[in-house]
């Protein structure tokens, strides 16, 4: 990072929102013919109080915050929120309808990487095309080329035609350039987990750098990375900011409360499907809470397309700064190839500090003594765990009590 | 240092003046990336093909010899153009091309662009400018063949064919002003690029492309009124050595052009946002 940037005081405001609003169109036609009529409108100034139109929707609806420099807001909500609608106001994509932006400094945008490749043309040519693209000077790209192919680390074909290249591959490229850009501000959507995980430390590590000197906001559905890098969090629902806080823990948590159809993200083979998980100690109706010291009872409705023998259910337990607290497993259960099936794991007392928890939920078939993942639900649900706490060390490991 | 600040609002609450200055600052900007562009373009354009760069020249020489083909074996019988035909033919369907291609070449680019246009912020106007490199580039190529025939049909060198380049500046002005203003509603609806390509085709037949103006009759008029005559016209006397005979008209049609030019790149810019939020990319 250059030093110059170190004089600017830390608590300047470079990025401003004030009553931010964007109307979308459901209907195709409808859209294109409002798009003349805006086009018309937009030459003479558009003042007007923009009003919904037939067929149109809020789709980011009154959003206030500041950011200063230093700071890092977390943008968090289902998909359809409106997160990345936001971001392209705030890249100066589109224009709102209601509401100001005031952005300072140069803005970098890790939207899409990659952006403007041609496949037929080399690594190192779609450096120079991509990085023309990100607002770098010839003289700034040819500074930077070497860097940016070690940073890549695919010297060895970097005059390949880009069409050859692996996803990972032009992943890592275009990390590779954007990585080059030292903006005031950064709009981050959705590109940290890029490629294997040394790369993904790797650039992890790179956004960090640029994070102590710029203003960032971060739009990710992964929780631990949101936690780990961000101090202010936005949660978005339906367009509407749900929830503005700097108590990280909380907006993580509260993303969860808010995630009532369970949406959760299920990696593997998906040939069992998880209907609910209800979590209580000896008092059943008290779904979704367990009180310390006492029974930790997790009750799993699946259903499952294959009949598997030996299969072990594993859940994760992680807390609000999304670091793995608890792991429970299940004895070896018989699936069958038949929906609704429901099972009672007791995995006895927990010993939980009180706080909220919320789970990931793996199930993996011992077959032929090799462990396959069938299913793996990843933040699966919350629950809490009440009462009143002893201080005894809470072991990590449970094993279910047959 | 201080820092730049941008405002996003719904209002343009900005002049024109001030809209044309910002334009053309960016213009001046993103040469650069415009050149990469271009240069992406042309290079993936002919780097999967076996003749590669040929393809440029071979493209215009056979539009050239088709009419040569036709005026040659009587098929088509043309008045008599005062000038060896294929020399007359080529510097026709050259500006014709030049004139075509400008006027498609905004909506190309921009269209061609709309996967990175909806990610990332970049000055607009480079889409602009590469296309202009890429027509410049396509030229620069049919000139060359131009030069031979003119040299192999013994039309020799004039003085005023030093003006050529300026006549074909001019024809990528006119030609990128009218794409300019059609851009913003041809991304929104495919028509308009369809109503482009058969209304160019139409008025092939009453611009004097491949035929002298007759000497009288509805079609005199309506060549005479054609703002595209004095383009086609113009660019071939310069190259024929004639005096220019539609001078007065090309000179106001530039002034007219260029005035017009600095209005559509504003209505350009302004309307990129819209065109981001209506085209989903």
């Amino acid at each position: 990072m250059k030093e110059e940037k170190n004089i600017h005081t830390n608590s300047e405001v470079l990025v401003k929102v004030e009553g931010l609003s964007k109307k979308f169109c459901k209907d195709l036609k409808t859209s294109l013919w409002y798009g003349v009529k805006d086009l018309t409108a937009n030459v003479f100034g558009n003042k007007n109080v923009r009003q919904l139109r037939d067929k149109e929707f809020w789709a980011v609806k009154d959003i206030n915050f500041e950011l200063r420099r230093g700071e890092c807001l977390g943008l968090i909500g289902h998909n359809g929120a409106g997160k990345s609608t936001l971001l392209k106001i705030l890249n100066g994509l589109i224009n709102p309808d209601e509401g100001k932006v005031t952005i300072r400094g140069r803005v970098g945008a890790l939207i899409e990487l990659g952006a403007g490749f041609n496949p037929i043309l080399s690594g190192r040519e779609n450096i120079y095309n991509n990085g023309a693209v990100l607002g770098f000077s010839k003289k700034e790209i040819d500074e930077k080329v070497e860097a940016i192919i070690d940073f890549s680390e695919i010297r060895e074909f970097i005059d390949m035609p880009v069409q050859n290249y692996s996803s990972g591959m032009k992943v890592r490229l275009g990390f590779a350039v954007a990585a080059q850009m030292e903006p005031d501000v950064l709009i981050i959507d959705e590109v940290l987990a890029v490629g294997d995980i040394g790369f993904a430390m790797k650039s992890f590590n790179a956004i960090s750098q640029i994070l102590k000197t710029s203003a960032v906001i971060f739009v990710s559905h992964s929780m631990p990375f949101i936690s780990r890098i961000c101090d202010n969090i936005i949660l978005m629902d339906k367009g509407k900011m749900l929830l503005k806080t700097n108590d990280v823990g909380f907006g993580v948590q509260s993303y969860f409360d808010n995630q009532k159809l369970l949406g959760a993200l299920n990696f593997g083979e998906e040939n069992i499907i998880l209907n609910n998980v209800k979590i209580h100690s000896e008092n059943p109706r008290l779904e979704g809470i367990i009180e310390y010291g006492k029974k930790s009872i997790f009750e799993i409705n699946i259903d499952s397309l294959n009949d598997y023998p030996k299969v072990k259910v594993s859940i994760l337990v992680y807390n609000m700064a999304q670091i793995n607290v608890a792991l429970f497993e299940s004895r070896y259960i018989s699936i069958k190839s038949i929906k609704g099936q429901k099972f009672i794991f007791d995995f006895g007392d927990s010993f939980l500090s009180i706080s909220n928890y919320f789970i990931t939920v793996r199930f993996d078939d011992l077959d032929n003594k090799k462990a396959l993942v069938v299913s793996n639900y990843v933040n699966y649900r919350s629950f809490q765990v009440t009462g009143a706490e002893r201080l005894v060390f809470a072991p990590l490991y449970l094993k279910e009590k047959i | 240092m201080p820092l730049e600040t941008r405002i996003y609002q719904k209002e343009n609450h900005l002049k024109l003046g001030h809209l044309f200055k910002a334009s053309f600052k960016d213009m001046l900007s993103s040469r650069f990336l415009a050149k990469q562009l271009a240069v992406r373009d042309i290079k993936a354009q002919y780097r999967q093909s076996f003749f590669g760069i040929l393809w440029a020249f071979i493209t215009p020489m056979f539009t050239a010899l088709v009419w040569v083909f036709l005026s040659r074996s009587g098929t088509v019988t043309l008045t008599e153009t005062g000038a060896p035909y294929p020399v007359f033919a080529f510097t026709g369907t050259l500006i014709w091309s030049i004139i075509t291609e400008s006027i498609n070449a905004p909506t190309a680019s921009t269209k061609s662009a709309k996967g990175i246009m909806s990610k990332i912020n970049f000055p607009k106007e480079a889409l602009v400018l590469s296309g202009v490199y890429k027509l410049l580039f396509n030229t620069c190529i049919k000139t060359l063949l131009l030069l031979f025939f003119v040299f192999f049909y013994g039309v020799g060198f004039h003085v005023s064919q030093l003006f050529f380049p300026l006549a074909i500046l001019m024809a990528i002005l006119f030609g990128t002003t009218i794409g300019l203003f059609l851009t913003p509603i041809g991304m929104l609806y495919n028509d308009v690029g369809k109503i482009i390509s058969v209304g160019l085709s139409f008025l092939m037949y009453v611009t004097p492309v491949v035929y002298v103006i007759p000497k009288e009759g509805l079609m005199k008029t309506i060549m005479e009124l054609n703002p595209l005559t004095p383009l086609i016209l113009t660019s071939r006397d310069l190259i024929l050595g004639n005096p220019p005979a539609f001078l007065n008209y090309f000179l106001i049609l530039f002034a007219v052009s260029a005035l017009l030019f600095s209005v559509a790149l504003v209505f350009y810019r302004i309307s990129i946002p819209i065109l981001v939020e209506r085209s989903n990319a």
